[in-house]
Protein backbone atom coordinates (compact mmCIF):
# COMPACT_ATOMS: atom_id res chain seq x y z
CA UNK A 1 0.00 0.00 0.00
CA UNK A 2 1.16 3.56 -0.68
CA UNK A 3 1.82 5.69 2.42
CA UNK A 4 -1.37 7.69 1.74
CA UNK A 5 -3.52 4.54 1.55
CA UNK A 6 -1.92 3.17 4.71
CA UNK A 7 -2.79 6.41 6.45
CA UNK A 8 -6.43 6.15 5.39
CA UNK A 9 -6.56 2.50 6.50
CA UNK A 10 -5.10 3.29 9.91
CA UNK A 11 -7.66 6.04 10.37
CA UNK A 12 -10.62 3.92 9.24
CA UNK A 13 -9.61 0.77 11.12
CA UNK A 14 -9.51 2.80 14.33
CA UNK A 15 -13.02 4.25 13.93
CA UNK A 16 -16.19 2.33 14.82
CA UNK A 17 -17.71 3.39 11.47
CA UNK A 18 -15.78 0.86 9.36
CA UNK A 19 -16.65 -2.22 11.43
CA UNK A 20 -20.28 -1.21 11.90
CA UNK A 21 -20.65 -0.69 8.14
CA UNK A 22 -18.90 -3.98 7.32
CA UNK A 23 -21.20 -5.83 9.75
CA UNK A 24 -24.28 -4.49 7.95
CA UNK A 25 -22.79 -5.24 4.51
CA UNK A 26 -21.81 -8.79 5.50
CA UNK A 27 -25.34 -9.43 6.82
CA UNK A 28 -27.05 -8.16 3.68
CA UNK A 29 -24.67 -10.06 1.42
CA UNK A 30 -25.35 -13.24 3.43
CA UNK A 31 -29.12 -12.67 3.16
CA UNK A 32 -28.75 -12.23 -0.62
CA UNK A 33 -26.84 -15.54 -0.81
CA UNK A 34 -29.56 -17.19 1.29
CA UNK A 35 -32.29 -15.92 -1.09
CA UNK A 36 -30.26 -16.98 -4.13
CA UNK A 37 -29.88 -20.46 -2.61
CA UNK A 38 -33.67 -20.79 -2.42
CA UNK A 39 -33.63 -20.21 1.39
CA UNK A 40 -31.81 -23.50 1.94
CA UNK A 41 -31.08 -24.03 5.68
CA UNK A 42 -27.40 -24.69 4.93
CA UNK A 43 -27.15 -21.10 3.64
CA UNK A 44 -28.48 -19.59 6.93
CA UNK A 45 -27.24 -15.94 6.90
CA UNK A 46 -25.86 -15.55 10.46
CA UNK A 47 -22.99 -18.09 10.40
CA UNK A 48 -22.08 -17.08 6.84
CA UNK A 49 -21.77 -13.40 7.78
CA UNK A 50 -19.80 -14.33 10.93
CA UNK A 51 -17.35 -16.43 8.91
CA UNK A 52 -16.78 -13.64 6.36
CA UNK A 53 -16.19 -11.05 9.10
CA UNK A 54 -13.87 -13.37 11.07
CA UNK A 55 -11.76 -13.91 7.95
CA UNK A 56 -11.62 -10.14 7.28
CA UNK A 57 -10.51 -9.49 10.88
CA UNK A 58 -7.94 -12.27 10.72
CA UNK A 59 -6.48 -11.10 7.37
CA UNK A 60 -6.30 -7.49 8.53
CA UNK A 61 -4.88 -8.44 11.93
CA UNK A 62 -7.70 -6.64 13.73
CA UNK A 63 -8.34 -7.76 17.33
CA UNK A 64 -11.93 -8.69 18.21
CA UNK A 65 -12.21 -5.95 20.87
CA UNK A 66 -11.46 -3.45 18.15
CA UNK A 67 -14.13 -4.82 15.85
CA UNK A 68 -16.64 -4.83 18.71
CA UNK A 69 -16.14 -1.07 19.23
CA UNK A 70 -18.09 -0.62 15.98
CA UNK A 71 -20.31 -3.70 16.11
CA UNK A 72 -21.56 -2.97 19.64
CA UNK A 73 -24.17 -0.62 18.22
CA UNK A 74 -25.81 -3.60 16.52
CA UNK A 75 -25.20 -5.83 19.55
CA UNK A 76 -27.02 -3.36 21.80
CA UNK A 77 -30.26 -3.84 19.84
CA UNK A 78 -30.51 -7.44 21.16
CA UNK A 79 -32.07 -6.06 24.35
CA UNK A 80 -34.99 -4.16 22.80
CA UNK A 81 -35.39 -7.01 20.24
CA UNK A 82 -35.87 -9.49 23.10
CA UNK A 83 -38.53 -7.21 24.61
CA UNK A 84 -40.22 -6.96 21.18
CA UNK A 85 -40.69 -10.76 21.18
CA UNK A 86 -43.68 -10.11 23.47
CA UNK A 87 -45.65 -8.82 20.47
CA UNK A 88 -45.79 -11.97 18.29
CA UNK A 89 -46.27 -13.92 21.52
CA UNK A 90 -49.33 -11.83 22.36
CA UNK A 91 -50.66 -12.60 18.86
CA UNK A 92 -50.81 -16.30 19.88
CA UNK A 93 -52.26 -15.60 23.35
CA UNK A 94 -55.74 -17.04 22.66
CA UNK A 95 -54.22 -20.37 21.51
CA UNK A 96 -51.42 -20.33 24.02
CA UNK A 97 -53.51 -20.19 27.17
CA UNK A 98 -55.33 -23.39 26.18
CA UNK A 99 -52.12 -25.43 25.85
CA UNK A 100 -50.11 -24.63 28.97
CA UNK A 101 -50.00 -28.32 30.06
CA UNK A 102 -48.52 -29.76 26.82
CA UNK A 103 -46.03 -26.88 26.64
CA UNK A 104 -44.79 -27.51 30.21
CA UNK A 105 -44.34 -31.23 29.56
CA UNK A 106 -42.47 -30.61 26.30
CA UNK A 107 -40.29 -28.02 28.09
CA UNK A 108 -39.23 -30.34 30.91
CA UNK A 109 -38.53 -33.31 28.62
CA UNK A 110 -36.73 -31.27 25.95
CA UNK A 111 -34.65 -29.17 28.32
CA UNK A 112 -33.44 -32.15 30.39
CA UNK A 113 -32.61 -34.08 27.21
CA UNK A 114 -30.45 -31.24 25.88
CA UNK A 115 -28.45 -30.98 29.12
CA UNK A 116 -28.17 -34.74 29.82
CA UNK A 117 -27.05 -35.63 26.27
CA UNK A 118 -24.48 -32.82 26.10
CA UNK A 119 -22.94 -33.55 29.51
CA UNK A 120 -22.79 -37.34 29.16
CA UNK A 121 -21.41 -37.29 25.59
CA UNK A 122 -18.82 -34.60 26.32
CA UNK A 123 -17.48 -36.37 29.44
CA UNK A 124 -17.48 -39.72 27.64
CA UNK A 125 -15.45 -38.22 24.76
CA UNK A 126 -12.92 -36.85 27.25
CA UNK A 127 -13.70 -33.14 27.33
CA UNK A 128 -12.19 -31.21 30.25
CA UNK A 129 -14.31 -30.44 33.32
CA UNK A 130 -14.42 -26.72 32.47
CA UNK A 131 -15.65 -27.49 28.96
CA UNK A 132 -18.37 -29.85 30.21
CA UNK A 133 -19.61 -27.36 32.80
CA UNK A 134 -19.60 -24.56 30.20
CA UNK A 135 -21.75 -26.78 28.00
CA UNK A 136 -24.52 -27.34 30.57
CA UNK A 137 -26.44 -24.09 29.87
CA UNK A 138 -25.79 -24.12 26.09
CA UNK A 139 -29.47 -24.08 25.09
CA UNK A 140 -30.40 -20.88 26.94
CA UNK A 141 -29.93 -17.29 25.90
CA UNK A 142 -26.35 -15.96 26.34
CA UNK A 143 -26.58 -13.72 29.45
CA UNK A 144 -28.31 -16.47 31.48
CA UNK A 145 -25.95 -19.14 30.18
CA UNK A 146 -22.93 -17.12 31.28
CA UNK A 147 -24.38 -16.61 34.76
CA UNK A 148 -25.23 -20.32 35.16
CA UNK A 149 -21.80 -21.48 33.92
CA UNK A 150 -20.09 -19.24 36.44
CA UNK A 151 -22.22 -20.64 39.27
CA UNK A 152 -21.44 -24.30 38.49
CA UNK A 153 -17.72 -24.08 37.72
CA UNK A 154 -17.64 -23.42 33.98
CA UNK A 155 -16.11 -20.49 32.10
CA UNK A 156 -18.61 -17.74 31.22
CA UNK A 157 -16.95 -16.72 27.92
CA UNK A 158 -16.62 -20.35 26.84
CA UNK A 159 -20.29 -20.85 27.72
CA UNK A 160 -21.15 -17.92 25.40
CA UNK A 161 -19.29 -19.69 22.59
CA UNK A 162 -21.16 -22.95 23.30
CA UNK A 163 -24.46 -21.05 23.23
CA UNK A 164 -23.62 -19.50 19.86
CA UNK A 165 -22.51 -22.77 18.29
CA UNK A 166 -25.62 -24.50 19.64
CA UNK A 167 -27.78 -21.76 18.11
CA UNK A 168 -26.11 -22.10 14.72
CA UNK A 169 -26.38 -25.93 14.77
CA UNK A 170 -30.08 -25.65 15.67
CA UNK A 171 -30.79 -22.94 13.07
CA UNK A 172 -28.96 -24.72 10.26
CA UNK A 173 -29.81 -28.39 10.95
CA UNK A 174 -33.04 -28.05 12.99
CA UNK A 175 -35.36 -27.42 10.02
CA UNK A 176 -33.72 -30.35 8.17
CA UNK A 177 -34.27 -32.90 10.97
CA UNK A 178 -37.81 -31.63 11.56
CA UNK A 179 -38.49 -32.29 7.88
CA UNK A 180 -36.94 -35.77 8.11
CA UNK A 181 -39.12 -36.63 11.13
CA UNK A 182 -42.16 -35.19 9.33
CA UNK A 183 -43.10 -32.68 12.04
CA UNK A 184 -44.96 -29.99 10.11
CA UNK A 185 -46.96 -28.17 12.83
CA UNK A 186 -45.37 -24.68 13.11
CA UNK A 187 -46.26 -24.58 16.83
CA UNK A 188 -44.25 -27.75 17.59
CA UNK A 189 -41.46 -26.75 15.19
CA UNK A 190 -41.06 -23.28 16.67
CA UNK A 191 -41.26 -24.40 20.31
CA UNK A 192 -38.54 -27.02 19.71
CA UNK A 193 -36.27 -24.54 17.91
CA UNK A 194 -36.55 -21.91 20.65
CA UNK A 195 -36.09 -24.45 23.44
CA UNK A 196 -32.92 -26.02 22.02
CA UNK A 197 -31.44 -23.09 20.10
CA UNK A 198 -32.66 -19.91 21.93
CA UNK A 199 -32.57 -16.59 20.02
CA UNK A 200 -30.69 -17.84 16.98
CA UNK A 201 -33.22 -20.67 16.59
CA UNK A 202 -35.98 -18.08 17.10
CA UNK A 203 -34.55 -15.86 14.35
CA UNK A 204 -34.58 -18.90 12.07
CA UNK A 205 -38.13 -19.86 13.11
CA UNK A 206 -39.42 -16.37 12.20
CA UNK A 207 -38.02 -16.87 8.70
CA UNK A 208 -40.18 -19.94 8.16
CA UNK A 209 -43.52 -19.04 9.86
CA UNK A 210 -44.80 -16.27 12.19
CA UNK A 211 -46.46 -18.80 14.52
CA UNK A 212 -43.22 -20.81 14.68
CA UNK A 213 -41.40 -17.58 15.60
CA UNK A 214 -43.87 -16.73 18.38
CA UNK A 215 -43.68 -20.18 19.98
CA UNK A 216 -39.92 -20.20 19.59
CA UNK A 217 -39.75 -16.94 21.56
CA UNK A 218 -41.99 -18.48 24.21
CA UNK A 219 -39.84 -21.61 24.50
CA UNK A 220 -36.71 -19.49 24.75
CA UNK A 221 -38.17 -17.56 27.71
CA UNK A 222 -39.56 -20.67 29.42
CA UNK A 223 -36.29 -22.59 29.06
CA UNK A 224 -34.29 -19.64 30.38
CA UNK A 225 -36.49 -19.59 33.47
CA UNK A 226 -36.45 -23.38 33.90
CA UNK A 227 -32.70 -23.89 33.38
CA UNK A 228 -31.74 -20.93 35.56
CA UNK A 229 -33.66 -22.40 38.50
CA UNK A 230 -33.21 -26.17 37.96
CA UNK A 231 -29.54 -26.51 36.94
CA UNK A 232 -27.84 -24.85 39.95
CA UNK A 233 -30.09 -26.92 42.25
CA UNK A 234 -29.27 -30.18 40.44
CA UNK A 235 -25.53 -29.50 40.47
CA UNK A 236 -25.74 -28.83 44.23
CA UNK A 237 -27.47 -32.17 44.80
CA UNK A 238 -24.88 -34.01 42.67
CA UNK A 239 -21.78 -32.46 44.17
CA UNK B 1 -41.21 4.65 15.21
CA UNK B 2 -39.23 6.60 17.84
CA UNK B 3 -42.11 6.32 20.31
CA UNK B 4 -42.34 2.56 19.78
CA UNK B 5 -38.59 2.16 20.23
CA UNK B 6 -38.75 4.24 23.40
CA UNK B 7 -41.42 1.89 24.79
CA UNK B 8 -39.22 -1.14 24.08
CA UNK B 9 -36.32 0.53 25.91
CA UNK B 10 -38.56 1.49 28.83
CA UNK B 11 -39.74 -2.10 29.27
CA UNK B 12 -36.15 -3.33 29.04
CA UNK B 13 -35.16 -0.77 31.67
CA UNK B 14 -38.00 -1.90 33.93
CA UNK B 15 -36.80 -5.50 33.48
CA UNK B 16 -33.18 -4.62 34.29
CA UNK B 17 -34.17 -2.68 37.41
CA UNK B 18 -36.47 -5.46 38.66
CA UNK B 19 -33.79 -8.14 38.13
CA UNK B 20 -31.23 -6.02 40.01
CA UNK B 21 -33.50 -5.05 42.90
CA UNK B 22 -34.91 -8.55 43.46
CA UNK B 23 -31.60 -10.31 42.69
CA UNK B 24 -33.26 -12.57 40.09
CA UNK B 25 -31.09 -14.89 37.94
CA UNK B 26 -32.93 -13.65 34.79
CA UNK B 27 -31.59 -11.08 32.32
CA UNK B 28 -33.43 -7.74 32.17
CA UNK B 29 -34.61 -8.06 28.54
CA UNK B 30 -36.34 -11.41 29.24
CA UNK B 31 -38.19 -9.86 32.20
CA UNK B 32 -38.95 -6.84 29.99
CA UNK B 33 -40.51 -9.20 27.45
CA UNK B 34 -42.70 -10.69 30.21
CA UNK B 35 -43.74 -7.19 31.38
CA UNK B 36 -44.61 -6.06 27.85
CA UNK B 37 -46.58 -9.25 27.30
CA UNK B 38 -48.62 -8.62 30.47
CA UNK B 39 -49.17 -4.99 29.42
CA UNK B 40 -50.50 -6.11 26.03
CA UNK B 41 -52.84 -8.67 27.62
CA UNK B 42 -54.09 -5.96 29.97
CA UNK B 43 -54.52 -3.43 27.10
CA UNK B 44 -56.17 -6.00 24.84
CA UNK B 45 -54.43 -4.96 21.60
CA UNK B 46 -51.06 -4.04 20.10
CA UNK B 47 -50.51 -0.34 19.19
CA UNK B 48 -49.94 -0.11 15.43
CA UNK B 49 -46.59 1.69 15.68
CA UNK B 50 -45.25 -0.93 18.12
CA UNK B 51 -46.41 -3.70 15.80
CA UNK B 52 -44.53 -2.13 12.86
CA UNK B 53 -41.35 -1.45 14.82
CA UNK B 54 -41.21 -4.95 16.30
CA UNK B 55 -41.88 -6.51 12.90
CA UNK B 56 -38.95 -4.64 11.42
CA UNK B 57 -36.59 -5.62 14.25
CA UNK B 58 -37.64 -9.28 14.40
CA UNK B 59 -37.38 -9.81 10.64
CA UNK B 60 -33.69 -8.94 11.01
CA UNK B 61 -33.06 -10.67 14.35
CA UNK B 62 -30.21 -12.72 12.85
CA UNK B 63 -28.21 -9.52 12.20
CA UNK B 64 -28.11 -8.76 15.93
CA UNK B 65 -26.26 -12.01 16.76
CA UNK B 66 -23.40 -11.33 14.34
CA UNK B 67 -21.19 -9.15 16.65
CA UNK B 68 -21.29 -11.80 19.43
CA UNK B 69 -20.88 -14.56 16.86
CA UNK B 70 -17.62 -13.11 15.57
CA UNK B 71 -16.36 -13.51 19.17
CA UNK B 72 -15.96 -17.23 18.51
CA UNK B 73 -12.60 -16.36 16.93
CA UNK B 74 -11.23 -15.49 20.39
CA UNK B 75 -11.65 -19.12 21.51
CA UNK B 76 -10.31 -20.83 18.39
CA UNK B 77 -7.33 -22.46 20.19
CA UNK B 78 -9.48 -24.06 22.90
CA UNK B 79 -12.02 -25.26 20.36
CA UNK B 80 -9.25 -26.83 18.24
CA UNK B 81 -7.96 -28.86 21.20
CA UNK B 82 -11.30 -30.38 22.15
CA UNK B 83 -13.13 -30.10 18.85
CA UNK B 84 -14.35 -33.70 18.58
CA UNK B 85 -15.97 -33.90 22.02
CA UNK B 86 -17.49 -30.42 21.61
CA UNK B 87 -18.79 -30.96 18.08
CA UNK B 88 -20.32 -34.39 18.73
CA UNK B 89 -22.01 -33.45 22.00
CA UNK B 90 -23.35 -30.11 20.72
CA UNK B 91 -24.74 -31.55 17.48
CA UNK B 92 -26.28 -34.68 19.04
CA UNK B 93 -27.75 -32.92 22.10
CA UNK B 94 -29.15 -29.97 20.12
CA UNK B 95 -30.74 -32.01 17.36
CA UNK B 96 -31.89 -34.67 19.86
CA UNK B 97 -33.61 -32.01 21.95
CA UNK B 98 -35.25 -30.44 18.87
CA UNK B 99 -36.64 -33.76 17.61
CA UNK B 100 -37.84 -34.96 21.02
CA UNK B 101 -39.43 -31.62 22.00
CA UNK B 102 -41.20 -31.22 18.65
CA UNK B 103 -42.36 -34.85 18.65
CA UNK B 104 -43.71 -34.73 22.25
CA UNK B 105 -45.51 -31.42 21.70
CA UNK B 106 -46.90 -32.54 18.34
CA UNK B 107 -48.32 -35.72 19.95
CA UNK B 108 -49.77 -33.90 22.97
CA UNK B 109 -51.42 -31.21 20.82
CA UNK B 110 -52.95 -33.83 18.52
CA UNK B 111 -54.30 -35.81 21.46
CA UNK B 112 -55.72 -32.60 22.92
CA UNK B 113 -57.36 -31.60 19.62
CA UNK B 114 -58.96 -35.05 19.44
CA UNK B 115 -60.24 -34.75 23.04
CA UNK B 116 -61.59 -31.24 22.41
CA UNK B 117 -63.37 -32.42 19.27
CA UNK B 118 -64.96 -35.39 21.05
Amino acid sequence: MSPRLTEIWVYLAASPLLWLTLTLIAYQAAVAVYQRAGQHPLATPMPLAVAVLAVVLWLSGTPYEHYFEGAKFVHFLLGPATVALAIPLYGEWSRLKRMVGPLMIALIIGSSTAVALAVSLASWLGASHATVMSMVPKSVTTPIAMAIAEKIGGLPTLAAVMVLMTGVIGAVCGPLVLRVFKITDPTAQGFAMGLAAHGIGTARAFQSHPTAGAFSALAMGMNALFTATAVPLLVQVWA
Amino acid sequence: MIAAFTWLLLFQLAGEITAQVLGLPLPGPVLGMAFLFCALVWRGSVPLALDHASGMILRNLALLFIPAGVGVMVHIARLRDEWLAIAVSLVVSTLGAIILTAWVLDRLLRAKAKRDAA
